[in-house]
């Protein structure tokens, strides 16, 4: 339910926005400023950075100070906003090609660091802006333009991934599963360091098409019912199924507390 | 100092407080300078993962409202070409060093040159304006790392300097001055109601006003073609307006950004042309050709972008020739070439790289050619 307040949040005069017909992104857009309005968030206290991408424009249409910078260093270019300013939260949205194709090294490396950035993974297993190319998160046998005759690249798990690096809140969670993603984003945001939310979300137009996956109320359902939670009866019983949930959340120090650290002793005298 | 310790020195004497690094030879010393000082002044120094990253944490920096710098060498310079481009599109203020070293590729990364001059010049994609300064001792880069902050705050725009391997390991005595005898800009900050601002309309001189994130101007910054309220729009012609715009604010400003030093300009009939390193070579080498009754003059660019190009035209209207003094195989030589239009023959002594040249080179081409 989109109500007044939450419409302040909405960057409403560059709307109509540039998405396709039943592209999951307007979910995430939506989830993301209910759990700005839900957490009571001042605009003027939220930054968020992107890269490119269809995923990356969703900056353009919230009211807060965006960065719209290159594709894959949105990371980079955060870790500078918010080491300036560490009082601000910094929400950084990427897709699947911006995060771990071309900024994979940012997004290791930032989450090594566990500096408090909220990374938004929308992950729609395809590069939509370039119309429909394979991503490291389409896997194996995909169809796309440039796997006319299915992909042989595995993918990454980013769960697996984010954990391995270092990020100390992981969570994963679809564009079908509205109010776990509202959750998880509010969590993700109040946590102290690097926090990962992946999101899956469809997108028709060329994941689905090139992939027979039908339309976008059809993505949705195979969310629902090729999702598990984590913790639920059926999980067990279903362990090929994508789990959803929180894979980890845990107090580790956070690097602009930590750089505090290093002015103190600077500040003391020699090393 | 060293000339690396120099620049860093200069760059807090500027009022930087945010380093963004990434180890290179031979501009390690500059980070690692940071690393010590920052910190005691509350500023903010981060090795990133990459030259890429480097930069881009720079450029956050900027709008999160610091001054903001990163120092580097050819291949971090290469690796850091589209986000300057970014830069210059969004109007973000940051200082970037290149303390040049022989390439191309790996090339000869303790050993100098001055090969990377066209690169700061036309390195990122797309049509744009810089600004490069070449400063020749210890010194002067101390004094012109202050100077290339204060035109990247005025003009909103990424400054280069452009040293090279040699002036950055050189130690020579470096004075600094009292805090209060440094002068220090910073960008235009906005003023009345922040629902009505415009990121990008521009003030006097052609620049807009900056903001810095949490400040409530709520603006959008987008290295996407933009027009004067910082909206995306792809069209021609808001395409030709803010090119105009970028283009211009340095072009128009030309007379304040272009620094020369002129020696024996007067009565010279053959002028040398020369920056940074190589500059001190053609100081000596105009002395022994003065002694030896040459009418020689000296050029000295301090500024290299934009070119000192007026004033190169207007010489070529009274000289014989000019020769220019390069440690590359000519990159500044073909802008003197240009400016001086065909009205007089233009000269190189150049160097593959990785010494400097010595000033009896240049007394040879002084005599072969004229």
């Amino acid at each position: 339910m989109t109500t007044q307040t939450t419409r302040k949040y909405l960057r409403e005069r560059f709307m109509p926005h540039i998405w396709c017909a039943g592209c999951g992104h307007g979910t995430v857009l939506n989830a993301l400023i209910r759990a700005f309005e839900a957490l009571g968030m001042s605009r003027n206290e939220i930054v968020m950075v992107s890269g490119i991408g269809c995923s990356s424009r969703i900056t353009g249409y919230v009211d807060v100070h965006t960065l719209h910078t290159l594709h894959g260093r949105a990371l980079a270019f955060a870790t500078g906003v918010k080491l300036s300013k560490p009082e601000l939260n910094v929400i950084v949205p990427m897709g699947d090609g911006d995060a771990l194709a071309i900024g994979g090294n940012h997004f290791i490396h930032a989450a090594r660091r566990n500096i408090a950035l909220t990374a938004l993974v929308m992950n729609n297993r395809i590069y939509g802006m370039t119309g429909g190319q394979y991503s490291p998160l389409s896997g194996y046998g995909i169809s796309a333009t440039t796997a006319p005759y299915t992909s042989i690249d595995p993918d990454f798990d980013v769960v697996a991934l984010s954990m391995a690096a270092g990020a100390t809140f992981v969570a994963r969670t679809t564009t079908y599963h509205v109010n776990e993603m509202f959750d998880f984003f509010q969590k993700a945001i109040l946590h102290e360091g690097f926090a990962v939310v992946e999101v899956l979300t469809q997108c028709p137009t060329y994941f689905g098409r090139k992939n027979k996956m039908g339309n976008a109320a059809d993505m949705l359902t195979y969310y629902k019912e090729n999702t598990v939670a984590l913790g639920a009866r059926s999980e067990k019983e279903h362990p090929h199924m994508i789990k959803r949930g929180i894979f980890i959340q845990e107090e580790k120090p956070e690097y602009c507390s930590q750089y505090d650290k290093v002015m103190e002793r600077a500040q003391k005298g020699r090393p | 100092m060293t000339g690396d310790e120099a620049c860093a020195e200069g760059a807090l004497a500027a009022g930087c407080r945010f380093f963004g690094g990434y180890p290179i030879t031979p501009a390690t010393e500059i980070a690692e300078h940071m690393a010590e000082r920052l910190p005691q002044l509350g500023g903010t120094f981060i090795q990133m993962e990459d030259e890429i990253a480097a930069i881009a944490s720079v450029l956050g920096a900027a709008w999160a409202g610091q001054k903001g710098m990163t120092a580097t060498s050819g291949p971090g310079f290469s690796l850091m070409m589209e986000n300057v481009g970014l830069a210059v599109c969004t109007e973000t203020p940051c200082v970037i060093v290149n303390v040049q070293r022989a390439g191309p590729s790996t090339g000869l990364p303790t050993m100098g040159a001055q090969a990377d001059m066209m690169q700061a010049r036309w390195g990122s994609h797309g049509h744009y304006e810089i600004i490069a300064l070449a400063p020749s001792s210890a010194q002067e880069i101390f004094y012109q790392t202050i100077t290339a902050f204060n035109l990247s705050e005025r003009y909103r725009t990424p400054v280069f300097i452009m040293t090279d391997e040699i002036i950055g390991h050189m130690s020579e005595k470096v004075i600094i001055p009292a805090a209060d005898r440094i002068q220090t800009e910073w960008r235009p900050k906005p003023s009345g109601r922040k629902d009505r601002f415009l990121l990008y309309k521009p003030g006097k001189n052609g620049v807009a006003p900056m903001p810095a994130a949490g400040e409530g101007y709520n603006v959008h910054v987008t290295g996407l073609t933009h027009d004067e309220r910082g909206y995306p729009e792809m069209s021609v012609d808001t395409q030709a307006q803010m090119m105009d715009r970028l283009c211009r604010k340095i072009l128009d400003n030309r007379d304040d950004i272009i620094m020369t030093e002129s020696h024996h300009l007067d009565d010279a009939e053959i002028v040398l042309v020369s920056y940074g390193i190589s500059s001190r070579t053609s100081m000596a080498a105009m002395q022994q050709a003065r002694a030896m009754g040459l009418k020689v003059g000296f050029l000295r660019l301090i500024t290299v972008w934009p070119f000192a190009e007026a004033q190169i035209s207007a010489l070529a209207e009274r000289v014989k020739g000019f020769v220019t003094v390069e440690m590359n195989l000519g990159q500044i030589h073909l802008e003197v070439m240009r400016a001086a239009n065909g009205k007089v023959p233009c000269h190189l002594v150049g160097h593959p790289g990785g010494t400097i040249i010595a000033p009896d080179q240049v007394i040879a081409t002084l005599k072969e050619a004229f």
